[in-house]
């Protein structure tokens, strides 16, 4: 066992998985540059060492080398692409959804698209086009799967899972849960760290997590915002609230048994969503357990309709906290 | 012209171009009357790029085509069946009924499901192309595009990659001067194509396309060059669309003067009267060939017309590989 923080988990994972198949390779912009950084956030710093041509340092050209991941994928190579800020994958969505997502509906089960696909999200002082959270534009794309783990355990065991997946997985992951360290610290970033194991593992990609049991109310979350409905939960508990804490983690396909079986134990849900309110994934989490669940009181709290602003105290009112989750709950249950 | 061929290799070419041919015009009538759902592209005219390019592969070499792509999946080897079974929405069509028209393809024969949004096959097919050469494999892949593509990002970030990685690509575009109905030179100021090429740091060349020979030498000599390591080549193809962009098109912006001289370049045609000056064949020959074809055709049509349809069993299929991973 070792502690590990988000982005040496991932480097460990990737590691073992071009090690244990040489089909395996990085694609990305900035991930393989000796002397370099590694990814925008050092996950694949030192790998292009350790796997001499198979950590493919890219033009600027995410479009492109999309594309170039999808037909490596097509033809038996499993593709890890990487892009620097989640934002960027409007660039990449052309490949992504009509070619990664469709290509083996379209060809009636004939091509197996094996990649992964991996994209730093979250607000994170950088303004408005470094800082949107990107999961809504994708959950709702059939033939793709998409995770977003909190914690460096389901990081590594996700991306695992992805790798030996013979489907596109795209795997959103939080620029203030990483744990980078050195120059590409980041301010604000909160403890993801977990207790890794020696021996090879693998996490689900369809199964929500239960982070806290308790029978008053549910808060289903992810990303970044699993960690502050954690702290919302401890501050109730002291307040005699059990809130019961869902990791929702995979968020397309959701693992609606586990939503299920949460919202039916108690009652009211409270769903946080870091994004805008409108369209997002939590309209889809509320919408499909209000039609399973009648009776169920939902609250959704989440960021304003705006784009992701800039000044700290514009960006902290954009990003649910601990007290605004809390706030909700003692609403829901009052 | 033809000497160095082998007369049945060159027989070949010219079947295959009338294959083509019949199987457009007797798809075109299909579609008009009625018989098949959905929209059609064809490619009337354009038969000696698909034929002279794929018949310069190896059988497990790839193709990447496009919404106008009945012609290369008949080059690639696809059979007039699985295709026309495929325009019926048949559950035996080359993509069980769920791709259609422009995503005709079979993996096994080498040629990806159609892309239609226009060059988005084109980074598609450089990563094929880097999988076979970071897989030590001898194949290549040729990329079919239009002249339309040329202005989409999706080519400049494609072909790109390929030339700093070396990558085994023969990128092929059947320049046919229209993307839909926009000519060339409304949407580029260098109509020349192959000199993108130089751009990049690799080789292109413009032929004509209407040649199926020239069209044929020239892609072998690109397929070598890129099986070296040597990586991309850049083929111009210039060709003409006899039919429209897509169905019902009547092609009114196509000068009367040009349809003309490009129908007198016919690629069949040609080749068949070439042919027929080196002796291999007779007129008589030429139209056995086509009988022989549209009989072939007749029947696989009244084959598709009855094949079985998916049932709603298959309607939610096919999504994601189910099986575990070894």
């Amino acid at each position: 066992m070792k502690r590990q923080g988000i982005a040496e988990a991932l480097r460990d994972g990737i590691t073992e998985e071009m090690q244990r198949d040489k089909r395996v390779f990085c694609i990305g912009e900035d991930i393989g540059v000796p002397g370099g950084w590694g990814g925008a956030f050092t996950v694949t710093m030192g790998l292009d060492e350790k796997f001499p041509g198979r950590v493919l340092n890219t033009p600027i050209a995410e479009l492109g080398f999309f594309g170039i991941a999808v037909g490596a994928a097509i033809m038996g190579s499993r593709p890890i692409a990487d892009v620097q800020y989640g934002d960027f994958l409007f660039l990449a969505s052309d490949q992504i959804i009509n070619n990664a997502a469709k290509l083996r509906y379209m060809s009636g089960g004939k091509v197996s698209v094996p990649m992964v696909m991996r994209a730093p999200v979250g607000a994170t002082g950088r303004g408005s086009q470094h800082a949107q959270n990107m999961e809504r534009f994708f959950t709702g794309v059939p033939g793709l799967k998409v995770v977003a783990p909190s914690n460096a355990y389901d990081a590594k065991g996700m991306l695992k899972a992805a790798v030996r997946d013979d489907n596109p997985v795209l795997m959103f992951e939080h620029k203030l849960l990483y744990g980078s360290k050195g120059a590409r610290a980041e301010p604000g970033a909160v403890d993801a760290t977990s207790e890794i194991p020696d021996d090879d593992f693998t996490v689900p990609l369809d199964k929500a997590a239960i982070l806290r049991e308790g029978q008053d109310a549910t808060v289903i979350a992810w990303l970044l915002m699993a960690h502050f409905s954690m702290q919302a939960a401890v501050q109730l508990a002291k307040e005699k609230i059990a809130a019961e804490v869902v990791d929702a983690r995979s968020l397309s396909p959701l693992d609606w048994v586990t939503l299920v079986a949460s919202a039916k134990k108690t009652g009211r849900v409270v769903i946080v969503e870091e994004g805008p309110k409108t369209g997002g994934v939590g309209a889809e989490i509320a919408a499909g357990l209000a039609e399973r669940v009648p009776g169920l009181t939902i609250v959704r709290v989440a960021s304003p309709d705006i784009p992701v602003p800039f000044t700290p105290i514009l960006e902290n009112a954009y990003r649910p906290d601990a007290d605004r989750i809390a706030d909700a709950v003692r609403r829901l249950v009052a | 012209m033809t000497s160095g061929n082998r007369p049945e290799f060159l027989l070949g070419l010219l079947e295959k171009m009338i294959e083509i041919r019949e199987f457009e015009e007797g798809v075109k009538f299909l579609f008009l009357e009625g018989a098949m759902p959905g929209t059609i592209h064809q490619c009337q005219g354009q038969e000696a790029t698909a034929v002279g390019v794929c018949s310069a592969l190896a059988a497990d070499d790839f193709i990447t085509s496009t919404f106008r792509g009945h012609g290369h999946a008949l080059a690639k080897g696809l059979t007039m069946q699985e295709m026309l079974d495929e325009l019926f929405g048949a559950k035996s069509g080359c993509c069980a009924g769920k791709g259609g028209s422009m995503h005709m393809g079979n993996m096994d024969k080498g040629m990806v499901p159609g892309i239609a949004i226009v060059a988005g096959g084109i980074p598609l097919a450089a990563g094929m192309a880097l999988s076979f050469k970071l897989e030590n494999k001898p194949q290549i892949v040729a990329c079919f595009f239009g002249d339309g593509a040329v202005a989409e990002g999706a080519f400049h970030e494609g072909v790109n990659m390929a030339a700093i990685w070396n990558l085994p690509v023969v990128f092929v575009c059947e320049n046919n001067l229209y993307g839909a109905s926009t000519r060339i030179d409304l949407v580029m100021k260098n109509t020349r194509i192959s000199d993108r090429a130089a751009a990049y740091g690799f080789e292109g060349e413009t032929v004509d396309g209407n040649d199926v020979l020239a069209v044929h030498e020239a892609t072998t000599h690109a397929a070598a060059r890129c099986r070296t390591g040597k990586g991309p080549y850049l083929l111009e193809l210039l060709t003409y669309r006899r039919t429209g962009h897509s169905r019902r098109d009547p092609c009114h912006y196509q000068p009367k003067d040009e349809r003309r001289d490009w129908f007198a370049r016919d690629p069949i045609d040609r080749f068949a009267e070439q042919l027929q000056v080196d002796g291999l064949i007779d007129p008589d020959g030429v139209e056995r060939i086509r009988a022989a074809v549209t009989e072939r055709f007749e029947a696989a049509v009244e084959h598709a017309r009855r094949a079985p349809q998916p049932t709603l069993d298959d309607l939610e299929t096919d999504i994601f590989v189910t099986k575990e991973m070894a």
